[in-house]
């Protein structure tokens, strides 16, 4: 019954995707081929009669204008394809194929009948190519090492004398053959010590032992094994209990690092013990902000939802999560980046009663693209993954029409074991929805389990186990998974009718462990759960019943519907074309039921399943790392340094990956990740106008820098939350209303035979903890949520990759009225060029030591006492209109942050940086690139500048030199020696030339 | 007076409905966002309203191409009561009666792909153009210049010579079926606005012109005027605060994009009122 569609390019027309795979196969594999031409493959499993075959292919499935289709013919002769090699590349069965869904429902609509679920429409490329010197290996090493992924792909390879004697690529359709499924075993934990870790490895729980023991001893309990036996149940674990207290358990769900018990050895001499660092540090920290803000405090919902809540208007309050995707993003970029992304969606739609959302924000750190050393096994080039990724979070963020605004990209070698994918997205709740707080919700007895949206696979299966782990050898495949933004999409605007009709008293994101978490946790609200796992809609047969429970298949939220709603909801759904399913009920019986059918296969008392977790118990010791200070004389002219510095991964221009992305989709953009007289300017923030009548707007910035966690953690911590605070502060945002996020991204702190420094990476951790309190605390900024991810290591044979101790600091705040909004280019020539805050001789992880191949030692420190009434002062400055321009002073100091304003206005700089608050500063390399926290870069038109001279009293602020017409950057140096000339247009190629051809 | 109605149809992954139903508003008219699916049960009636917008987005996540799965919903869809018809029927009766249709980005090629535009022969709804993969072979986000046709039949880009707004589009490379098509397109005016350089010269030249579209073909209109399209968003521009560089130049509150919602809503006054 099936049948295959070839779709290529009319040969007139350019074949971007065959020309972009040809250039990328130069670049990236130094590739003999010479041309390539795609065709999209379409093999149709649909009961369709022969004569509507051909309407299907000329009118569904091609575009008569661009394109020539062939039904079950090779479509290479028809538009001349010259080739000597063709490789088809398809999905493995069962992998989410989001083009074979979609032309499934245009079949459908186009022939007015529907198609029952496991008829299906598959989808390959073929890529033909012009490679007359590769022989069958060679072929074979171009498809593994670019155009397909092993994990999730499958290929085969024709030779030209092979595709003209078969007549193309015969007919296989990648159908799943599953057995029936719907097995339950039991697994007995009455094992050894040995025997239980062995269990645990094997089985890919990622327990401990101690944990393991406390299920086995919970199993032991007379009680329990009582009320087992009146439910049917064996003594032993059913294996379905045990994959959902894994889930429930893992490092993922339960942050265990966070909440252990350390013992802090400061390293002179103290030893400390701290409960908690997640309730010592971060839940703390947002205490004493909420208190000394009083009935000012703007924050609704902390910690206890998918994400923050803090007010914005009397209609709207407003939401923030950031999470990371790193291990997926690790072995299938693409996939991996966009699950990411339209998996941090399904936050802000699953906080309270569920968010419009408003934007996402993006950062990576990735290894050098540009790396040519060899790759230990597993790995990807981190030119690929740089590829992938970016390109995953274009079209997650850009179908799910949400403007991505914000983000960054930072470089490390040691990212090369594990890159960093942080995906956050914030939105809009009502403040009300028929009469209940938008932002609170509660499941209730009697209420309906629904799952709405895709359907479950064996799909990302074990992906909160297995982000709980570093990535190994056995790190499992089937943790890959694809998202799909438009079932999403429709799952998203079907949500935000039945919210606003009062449809449902509960919502929560099927992310990180499937329905065992979301109704474990909803379970929680109305004090326990029935579901029947045999209502599932699957994907294909053959999921036994604890797959169908711990599956991580995408665009799943659980929604809690009260009986008398459940028919509206459920019509609606149908009609939206959105699949909704009634699972069970919500109860007050104290455990979490779960039935396959009749039979009950699970039964967990939600007191142990939630609280039974044992507390690890960790030891940490901080040793202040000591390396060579850097000797060298000071050059003369820092003209090339700083040409090189603009020229640094993490300095350099990142507008070819921005530009990618939609940053203006619902209309109210107002500060662009690009600015300046070009639009090529480096932005310090982004603000969006979410209200399109009001001229309210929302701020978000990000500070991250890991290059000072090789020093002090401490510091590093510091410097991110201040700079996000100060980058926020530039485009015009205030201290009053402004929330942090913040996300960890970690290796391994925990210690163990193969990772002998654990104790100071954790002490690393609370180092960081440490700061992430004390600077929250000072600059009032109350911390609303966050992640952590503990394990970015690499670990296979005797190679280990542990990436540097990292902190996203997110922030989001509200702005009064836009229209006050400042950006960092500079204005007009003559006005007057101002240097804020005091430069040290901090050079310790900075870029221009790492430039030289120094760490050193002294690193900024933040002082917040110093910085505090600075920002206020500037703060007040931009509000009353007498700044021009304002930017934050970071990487590479002062003068690439003047070089970045010049540049991006089209105009000069003079400036004398003797004038510029200094403390202890000898040499003018210190003066121009110390990166010393708390500066800013601003330029005021020469009307204002008494004003702002006055304003700015009492802080360290100075004027320094003025913007000139000509386009040309001079910094004078103490004694008024010129130490740097440079046309701007020059220092501007420099910081774009790097990425700019990738 | 009476109002002006604008309907804003979305669903399957359509996202500029917001600012598309703003534009409208700030115009003048009553703008209702309504689901496909409202429409295709009969709850909704194309002919109750007097301007038709089809907003940005991916319909279908572009799957099959620009707005292709889009285009068979319209073409083949259909609409359940009172009585069981096909969509196209009011779509087509939609434009007889001398309403308009305004489509943007996604909107526009699928008024492309469904053959409502440039629309040579009356008799035939067939595609004669379409919008493929951008030269740079990526999806991009930028502002560009707009030079109007001022003497194109186009109800939407009356008394207007330049037009600035941003392009966010992977396939917005407009091709015609044949050489002949686009003479006739050329020689009817119905290519309204075309990308230009910074001096409103139409140019084949990038990023001036972002995707490599022959004759520097940024909308069309059908020989009527009173269907447009194009791929640049008109409605990302409805606000001062909008404009990538509003804080270094004098530029007046109302962004330049309301121009085209304005013009549609003064000849519905005119004409349909």
């Amino acid at each position: 019954m099936a049948f295959r569609v070839e779709v290529a390019t009319r040969p007139a027309l350019r074949d971007a995707r065959g020309e972009g795979a040809a250039r990328e196969l130069r670049e990236f594999l130094h590739a003999g081929v010479t041309a390539v031409r795609t065709v999209d493959v379409y093999t149709v499993d649909l009961a369709v009669d022969p004569p509507e075959r051909t309407g299907i292919a000329r009118e569904v499935l091609s575009d008569p204008v661009t394109q020539v289709a062939a039904v079950d013919a090779p479509v290479a002769g028809a538009v001349g394809a010259a080739f000597d090699w063709a490789v088809e590349v398809g999905y493995l069965p069962g992998v989410t194929d989001n083009v074979g869904r979609t032309a499934k429902e245009a079949v459908e609509m186009f022939l007015g009948r529907s198609f029952p679920h496991d008829q299906r429409v598959y989808t390959a490329v073929q890529y033909l190519l012009e490679a007359p010197g590769l022989d069958r290996d060679g072929v074979e090493a171009l498809v593994a090492g670019l155009l397909a992924n092993g994990l999730i792909q499958r290929w085969r390879v024709l030779d030209r004398d092979g595709f003209d004697r078969a007549g193309g690529f015969g007919l296989e359709v990648p159908r799943v053959r599953g057995d029936a499924g719907g097995r339950v075993a039991p697994v007995s934990l009455e094992l050894p010590d040995d025997g239980l870790a062995a269990l645990s490895r094997d089985r890919l729980l990622a327990l401990s032992l101690d944990e393991m023991r406390a299920i086995r001893d919970h199993y032991r309990d007379a009680a329990v094994r009582d009320r087992r036996a009146g439910l049917g149940l064996p003594a032993d674990p059913t294996d379905v209990e045990l994959e959902c207290l894994a889930q429930t358990w893992s490092e993922h769900c339960k942050h265990k690092i966070f909440n252990a018990t350390i013992h802090y050895d400061d390293g002179a001499g103290r030893v400390r013990t701290i409960r908690s660092l997640f309730q010592t540090y971060i839940v703390e920290a947002t205490e004493r902000v909420r208190r000394g803000l009083g009935d000012r405090d703007y924050c609704l919902s902390v910690f206890k939802d998918n994400a923050g809540v803090i007010s914005f208007n009397d209609d709207w309050s407003l939401c923030f999560k950031v999470e990371t995707h790193n291990s997926p993003s690790a072995l299938d970029p693409y996939g991996g980046a966009l699950t990411g992304i339209v998996g941090v969606n399904r936050d802000p739609m699953g906080t309270g009663l569920g968010a419009r959302l408003i934007f996402n924000v993006d950062t990576f750190c990735f290894a050098d693209p540009f790396y040519d050393g060899d790759l230990p096994p597993r790995l990807l080039h981190p030119r690929r993954i740089y590829e992938g990724v970016v390109r995953g979070v274009e079209h997650g963020g850009n179908k799910s029409g949400i403007p991505t605004v914000n983000g960054t990209v930072v470089f490390d070698e040691r990212f090369l074991g594990k890159p960093l994918v942080y995906c956050g997205t914030a939105g809009l709740i009502p403040r009300e929805v028929t009469g209940r707080p938008g932002h609170d919700k509660a499941a209730r007895p009697g209420d309906r389990i629904v799952m709405v949206g895709g359907r479950i696979g064996k799909d990302g299966i074990h992906g909160a186990t297995f982000s709980s782990e570093e990535l190994h050898e056995g790190s499992p495949v089937t943790a890959v998974q694809l998202g799909d933004p438009i079932t999403q999409k429709r799952v998203y605007d079907f949500l935000q009718v039945a919210r606003d009709r009062g449809l449902y008293s509960s919502i929560t994101d099927n992310g990180a462990g499937g329905l065992s978490s979301s109704v474990g946790e909803m379970a929680e609200q109305s004090g326990g759960a029935e579901l029947d796992l045999g209502r599932a809609p699957l994907k294909y047969p053959g999921l036994d019943p604890w797959e169908i429970l711990v599956s991580e298949s995408q665009e799943r939220m659980t929604v809690a519907v009260p009986p008398e709603d459940l028919g509206a909801f459920l019509s609606l759904a149908a009609e939206l074309r959105v699949e909704a399913t009634d699972l069970g009920r919500f109860t007050d019986s104290g455990a979490f039921h779960v039935r396959y059918g009749e039979r009950t296969v699970g039964y967990l008392p939600l007191a142990f399943l939630h609280d039974g977790l044992p507390v690890m118990e960790l030891h940490a010791r901080w040793e202040r790392p000591v390396h060579p200070e850097p000797a060298f004389p000071c050059p003369d002219d820092l003209t090339g340094d700083l040409t090189g510095l603009l020229g640094r991964l993490d300095i350099c221009s990142k507008e070819s990956i921005v530009r990618r992305y939609d940053h203006e989709v619902q209309g109210g953009s107002v500060i662009k990740p690009f600015v300046g007289v070009l639009d090529d300017g480096p932005s310090d923030a982004a603000v969006v106008r979410p209200v399109l009548d009001s001229h309210e707007g929302v701020v978000t910035a990000n500070g991250i820098c890991p290059r000072y966690s090789d020093i002090d953690t401490y510091w590093m911590a510091a410097a991110v939350v201040d700079e996000a605070v100060r980058n926020a502060l530039c485009v015009g945002a205030t201290l009053e209303h402004l929330a942090g996020l913040d996300n960890f991204c970690w290796c391994d702190p925990v210690a163990g035979e193969r990772n002998p420094d654990g104790e100071y990476k954790l002490a690393q951790l609370v180092r960081a903890n440490e700061a992430l309190f004390d600077l929250c605390v000072a600059y009032g900024v109350p911390l609303i949520s966050g992640k952590d991810s503990m394990k970015n290591d690499y670990m296979v044979g005797d190679v280990r990759i542990s990436i540097p101790p990292t902190v996203l600091f997110s922030v989001i705040g509200r702005i009064d009225d836009v229209r006050r909004c400042v950006t960092m280019d500079v204005k007009r020539p003559g006005d007057r060029v101002f240097v804020l805050g005091t430069t040290r001789p901090e050079l310790g992880g900075s870029e221009y030591w790492a430039a030289k191949g120094f760490v050193g030692n002294r690193v900024p420190e933040v002082r917040v006492e110093e910085n505090l009434p600075l920002y206020r002062a500037l703060e007040r400055a931009i509000r009353d209109g007498l700044v021009a321009s304002c930017h934050d002073c970071s990487d590479g100091g002062l003068a690439v942050a003047l070089a970045e304003a010049a540049f991006s206005g089209g105009l000069g700089i003079e400036a004398d940086l003797s004038l510029a608050p200094a403390d202890g500063v000898e040499r003018d390399d210190e003066l121009l690139f110390s990166e010393s926290a708390g500066r800013f870069v601003v330029t005021v038109s020469p009307d204002n500048a008494d004003r702002f001279g006055a304003a700015m009293a009492g802080t360290a602020a100075a004027e320094v030199g003025r913007v000139t017409a000509e386009p040309v950057l001079v910094l004078k140096g103490p004694g008024g020696r010129t130490v740097v000339r440079a046309a701007v247009d020059e220092l501007k190629r420099a910081w774009q030339a790097p990425l700019a051809g990738i | 007076m009476s109002a002006v109605r604008a309907l804003v149809l979305t669903g399957n992954g359509t996202n500029c409905e917001r600012e598309m139903a703003h534009g409208c508003r700030v115009a003048g008219a009553e703008a209702d966002v309504v689901h496909t699916a409202d429409v295709f049960a009969g709850r909704v009636r194309l002919a109750d309203y007097h301007i038709l917008n089809l907003p940005g987005g991916f319909l279908d996540g572009d799957d099959l191409g620009a707005a292709k799965a889009g285009a068979v919903r319209f073409r083949y869809g259909t609409v359940r009561a009172p009585e069981e018809h096909r969509f196209i029927e009011d779509l087509e009766r939609f434009v007889a009666d001398g309403r308009l249709v305004f489509g943007v980005c996604n909107g526009f090629q699928l008024l492309v792909k469904l053959g409502l535009l440039p629309r040579l022969d009356p008799d035939r709804l067939e595609p004669a153009a379409s919008l493929t993969h951008n030269d740079s072979g990526r999806f991009e986000d930028r502002w560009v210049h707009l030079a109007v046709d001022p003497d194109s039949p186009c109800v939407f880009t009356r008394g207007l010579t330049r037009l600035y707004c941003p392009v966010r589009h992977g396939e917005g490379k407009f091709v015609t079926a044949s050489a002949g098509v686009g003479a006739a397109i050329t020689a009817g005016r119905l290519v309204p606005v075309r990308y230009a350089d910074p001096d409103g010269r139409p140019t084949q030249a990038y990023p001036w012109n972002p995707n490599g579209s022959q004759d520097a073909v940024a909308g069309l209109c059908d020989p009527t005027g009173r269907v447009f399209g194009l791929m640049p968003h008109p409605e990302a521009f409805l606000h001062r605060t909008n404009h990538p560089r509003w804080t270094r130049e004098d530029l007046p509150d109302e962004g330049q994009g309301v121009a085209l919602f304005r013009n549609a809503v003064a000849f519905v006054r005119e004409n349909l009122l």
